[in-house]
């Protein structure tokens, strides 16, 4: 229903830039997640796309029509908020048809729309309800029906899960994530949540500075980071870095640290520029298996500090010489604490960085 | 040992309470029997016949009461009801980011903070027939002046205080409006809302429960206004401007019978007492409507 284009998107307060010119595009019913840390500018461009904040260089497009010197209301989106923004003199049926009154659409119409998305969300019971005697659940579905209600092509959400407790959060995720199979809408959703990244998005965008690190399928970031900050920002536990140095040795490639010395496989290390000697090794924790008589040139011995245990899975926090290195693995792994043991890293798993642009090599 | 015990918070509480009983308690006493009393000044309260509810029937039945109750009356609700429209669209029109917002806020409420008496001589003289700001600039245009505290001087008392109080109003609906959940009315903003249709459907709705406190604050305010009548007109001409706290005071003094005057100042502090009780009794009901919704929401856990 709508295809949407940011073109070279910049926000300014006084003297001080904080996006710097977004370039993004955004196809039909797709479903993208902006995310990044706090103030890395993911509101403020979801911000400007609904037409609450102004664009102060730039353009926005939908469809190929530039909108960013429309009012919100004739942007034709749906908002739903942080803090859900409910208008608490209305009950649920109020906040929900307030949009379709708005619009003057006939009575009985509003009724059954009221009915057919108050049964999406399951608050059929609710509907006289004021937002007052509702539970935090509760409160963020009247939001996402007040959305639905609209009927409009774009769906913004701005961090809708962060004001719910841990269990509800990730059941009203698993919700969000059913309700996107039947909704067919454009849908751009703000957090600074990786999960919910990585479990609801066709397509991710990290954001870091008001710049965009990098955009793609959650697996193909979490395959291949283009930088440092996406490697270590998706994935939980997050990737390890250790400094080293690349070492040719006749036709074999090696990472070099303080205390480890790991062979780069031979697809990787072809890629790699022969002026290359300061590097970032990353590992993600999941990467790295127990194995006593692995090879020296594709293991880390490491010190175990201290072992979380989760249940199926336990994170290892050890020590490879001066660094961590969080090493995730199975629970029924046999681990005494204080020990030093050799784990094998999966060849695919080894990441490579410039030191001084961190870019991935 | 154990009475002693039961009998500490008592006495603690006795002088705060001997105290209240003489300030508060005993003035009142003090009118309520005096207006049984046919009571001269020169007679001290003793010597004064006990009448019982004569003062009271006579005042009912009395037209210059009623009269003076029905100026107070349209003085009141029409003070109230354009400072309310004044006030709260004022502060519609300033509740945003302006540069020097605050300094115009400062001035805006600068009339609230002039001494009554020193109100009501600035208006007398503004008002005056020929040296007066009013007439001058009329005639200066061309146009005829206007007869301001003569004909027409309940309306012009009414301007006056409308221009005293507005920015008290003013204030409270602008701190109200800056309260208001900024999300909700972005939220109204994207559902379609023209800035009109936010002011109708989310602002002022959701501004009643203080404008409803402040009106009532300012109508039991309006009903003891004294002392700008007293200085523009006298309660004149005839008895057009005389409110019942002026007509009170020359019942007191120019009539001299006090138990008359105490017998008005109760009927006023009836009306007065009504709408008090009628301001409790929202916000009580406020709060309990609050405390219930809670309360169903912690019982479905």
């Amino acid at each position: 229903m709508a295809e949407i284009r940011l073109e070279k998107l910049v926000k300014r307060y006084g003297s001080v830039e904080v996006l710097h010119g977004i370039e993004l595009e955004m196809a039909d019913n797709e479903f993208t997640v902006l995310v990044g840390p706090s103030g890395c500018g993911k509101s403020t461009t979801l911000r400007m796309i609904a037409g609450l904040e102004s664009v102060s260089s730039g353009e926005i497009y939908v469809d190929g029509r530039p909108i960013s010197h429309l009012d919100p209301k004739d942007r034709g989106l749906a908002m739903v908020f942080q803090d859900y923004a409910l208008y608490p003199h209305m009950d649920v049926a109020g906040n929900i048809s307030f949009a379709l009154r708005l619009q003057k659409r006939p009575k009985p119409e509003i009724q059954a729309k009221v009915k057919e998305v108050a049964e999406v969300v399951g608050l059929t019971d609710f509907l006289h309800r004021k937002p007052a005697a509702l539970s935090g659940g509760q409160r963020q579905r009247v939001a996402m029906a007040r959305a639905l209600a609209k009927d409009s092509g774009i769906f913004l959400f701005d961090e809708p899960l962060s004001n719910l407790d841990a269990k509800l959060r990730g059941q009203m995720r698993a919700e969000l994530a059913v309700m996107r199979q039947t909704v067919q809408k454009n849908m751009i959703y703000v957090t600074h949540d990786q999960i919910e990244a990585m479990t609801l998005a066709d397509r991710i965008v990290v954001m870091h500075g008001g710049y965009i690190q990098q955009q793609g399928s959650p697996e193909e970031l979490f395959k291949r980071p283009a930088n440092k900050f996406v490697a270590g920002f998706l994935g939980s536990p997050p990737m390890n870095f250790l400094e080293a140095e690349l070492v040719r040795d006749a036709d074999r490639t090696f990472v070099q640290g303080a205390s480890f010395k790991l062979e780069v496989p031979e697809d990787k290390a072809a890629t790699l520029a022969a002026t290359t000697r300061q590097v970032i090794v990353g590992i993600r924790p999941s990467d790295l298996n127990f194995s006593a008589d692995a090879e020296d040139q594709v293991a880390l011995d490491l010190k175990v500090r201290v072992s979380e245990y989760i249940g199926a899975q336990s994170v290892l926090l050890c020590a490879c010489g001066q660094d961590d290195v969080t090493v995730e693995l199975k629970s029924e792994t046999p681990i005494a604490l204080g020990e030093t043991l050799r784990f094998a890293v999966r060849p695919e798993g080894i990441h490579l960085f410039d030191r001084s642009t961190e870019r991935a090599l | 040992m154990n009475t002693a015990n039961r009998l500490a918070p008592y006495m603690f509480m006795a002088p705060a309470a001997v105290i209240m009983g003489l300030c508060l308690l005993y003035p009142l006493g003090y009118m309520i029997y005096g207006s049984f009393l046919d009571w001269n000044p020169s007679q001290s309260i003793g010597e004064a016949d006990f009448v019982g509810f004569k003062n009271y029937i006579n005042l009912f039945f009395d037209p210059a009461f009623r009269e003076s109750l029905g100026v107070t009356l349209t003085f009141a609700v029409s003070v109230v009801i354009a400072e309310l429209v004044i006030g709260v669209g004022l502060a519609l029109l300033l509740d945003r980011n302006i540069r020097g917002m605050s300094l115009l806020r400062t001035l805006f409420i600068l009339p609230m903070m002039i001494a009554p008496v020193v109100v009501g001589l600035m208006w007398r003289y503004m008002y005056h027939p020929t040296v007066g700001t009013f007439n001058r600039f009329l005639k200066s245009i061309g146009l005829e002046g206007v007869d301001w505290l003569g004909q027409n001087a309940l309306l012009s008392v009414i301007i006056a205080d409308i221009w005293q109080w507005t920015p008290f109003i003013f204030i409270l609906s602008l701190a109200a409006l800056q309260s208001l959940p900024r999300s909700a009315l972005e939220a109204a903003r994207i559902d379609g809302a023209t800035n009109w249709q936010q002011i109708v459907y989310i602002k002022i709705p959701l501004m009643m429960p203080v404008l409803i406190v402040t009106a009532l604050l300012r109508l039991i305010d309006a009903f003891k206004v004294l002392e700008v009548i007293l200085v523009m007109t006298e309660g004149g001409p005839g008895l057009s401007t005389e409110i019942v706290a002026l007509r009170i005071s020359r019942t007191a003094t120019e009539f001299r019978e006090l138990g008359t005057a105490a017998a008005m100042s109760n009927y006023l502090l009836i009306l007065l007492l009504l709408l008090t009780v009628a301001m409790f009794a929202f916000t009580r009901f406020q709060d309990a409507r609050a405390a219930r919704l809670a309360r169903q929401v912690q019982e479905e856990g």
